[in-house]
């Protein structure tokens, strides 16, 4: 039996490029950042949410060959690969934080649905970020 | 070399994320091409080499995808829903509806209830699919460095 998501991985551009916006502008935290040889681990993640973490992976080797690193780039670059969905207790004010820390990136400003408020942006690569404050949250955790 | 490429793509999708913004209102194409950075034409060629359609297609089927939104959820008139999205004209918004989804508002309303799903994921899953030969001959058809609803009046 499952019992958790622990990583999910996204494809970035630039590992320091991501660090940096993930964390000093979207308000993650840094989770792991090692080096294995010519490798660097490097997740990011909610503060106060162990748990989960993202995986800020880049093309190239030693995962990928060259060209099959130029593809993935290409895709990100396109908006065609990764997307994340996050949570927040208030997208109004998170909306305004980001503005303050320079994020321009927005695909949409917060709009109310019936199941909250939700709205969009980009990560400097093209990859989607949606934020969720969601309605009656107590109930529907549980 | 590539990182021009990477660096050409993300400009064309923060164009394109502009018309997914702004589809309500009325977009010519310089406007959007200036997100990118480039010129009119440029713009044209390089995002249809990227998206596999022109602008003003990619607009025509981001509108359409909201009007079917409304049509489902809302007891809006066909011709304030044709407007909410930025037609100019009904019909101009009759004609691409159903070449695009192959019926007219009205019974497509009829055939639909609400759906209750996000709406970031409508509007990414439900933007209606283009046959491959028919957004090329629509495409074609349509003189593509015109943006706004005098090109699509090309259309038969």
């Amino acid at each position: 039996m499952l019992t958790r998501l622990n990583v999910a991985s996204i494809y970035v551009l630039d590992k320091d490029e991501a660090l940096d916006f993930y964390v000093n502008k979207l308000g993650l935290e840094k989770g792991s950042d090692f080096k294995q040889g010519d490798y660097r681990w490097l997740t990011v993640r909610v503060p106060g949410n162990p748990d989960v973490e993202i995986n800020l992976e880049q093309p190239g080797p030693p995962l990928h060959d060259e060209a099959t690193a130029e593809q993935i780039r290409e895709l990100i670059s396109k908006g065609a690969l990764s997307g994340l969905v996050f949570h927040t207790d208030d997208a109004r004010a998170l909306y305004e934080t980001l503005q303050e820390r320079g994020v321009t990136d927005f695909t949409q400003e917060p709009i109310d649905h019936f199941y909250g408020t939700d709205m969009g942006l980009r990560d400097p690569f093209g990859n989607a970020i949606r934020i969720l404050e969601r309605k009656n949250a107590a109930a529907a955790t549980a | 070399m590539s990182r021009d490429v990477e660096d050409l793509n993300r400009r064309l999708l923060r164009a394109r994320d502009a018309m997914d913004r702004a589809y309500a209102e009325p977009l010519d194409v310089r406007a959007v091409a200036a997100v990118a950075y480039i010129s009119e034409a440029h713009f044209i060629r390089s995002f249809r080499a990227a998206f596999g359609e022109t602008p003003h297609r990619y607009l025509q089927r981001r509108r359409v995808e909201r009007s079917m939104f409304l049509l489902r959820e809302t007891d809006r008139s066909v011709t304030d829903i044709c407007f909410d999205v930025g037609f100019m004209s009904l019909g101009t918004f009759s004609r691409t509806f159903r070449e695009i989804i192959g019926e007219t508002p009205s019974s497509y309303r009829d055939g639909h209830e609400p759906m209750v799903a996000p709406n970031c994921v409508q509007m990414w899953a439900m933007r209606p699919r283009v046959a491959a030969g028919a957004a090329t001959a629509a495409d074609n058809a349509v003189q593509s460095s015109s943006f706004g609803e005098a090109g699509s009046a090309a259309a038969p």
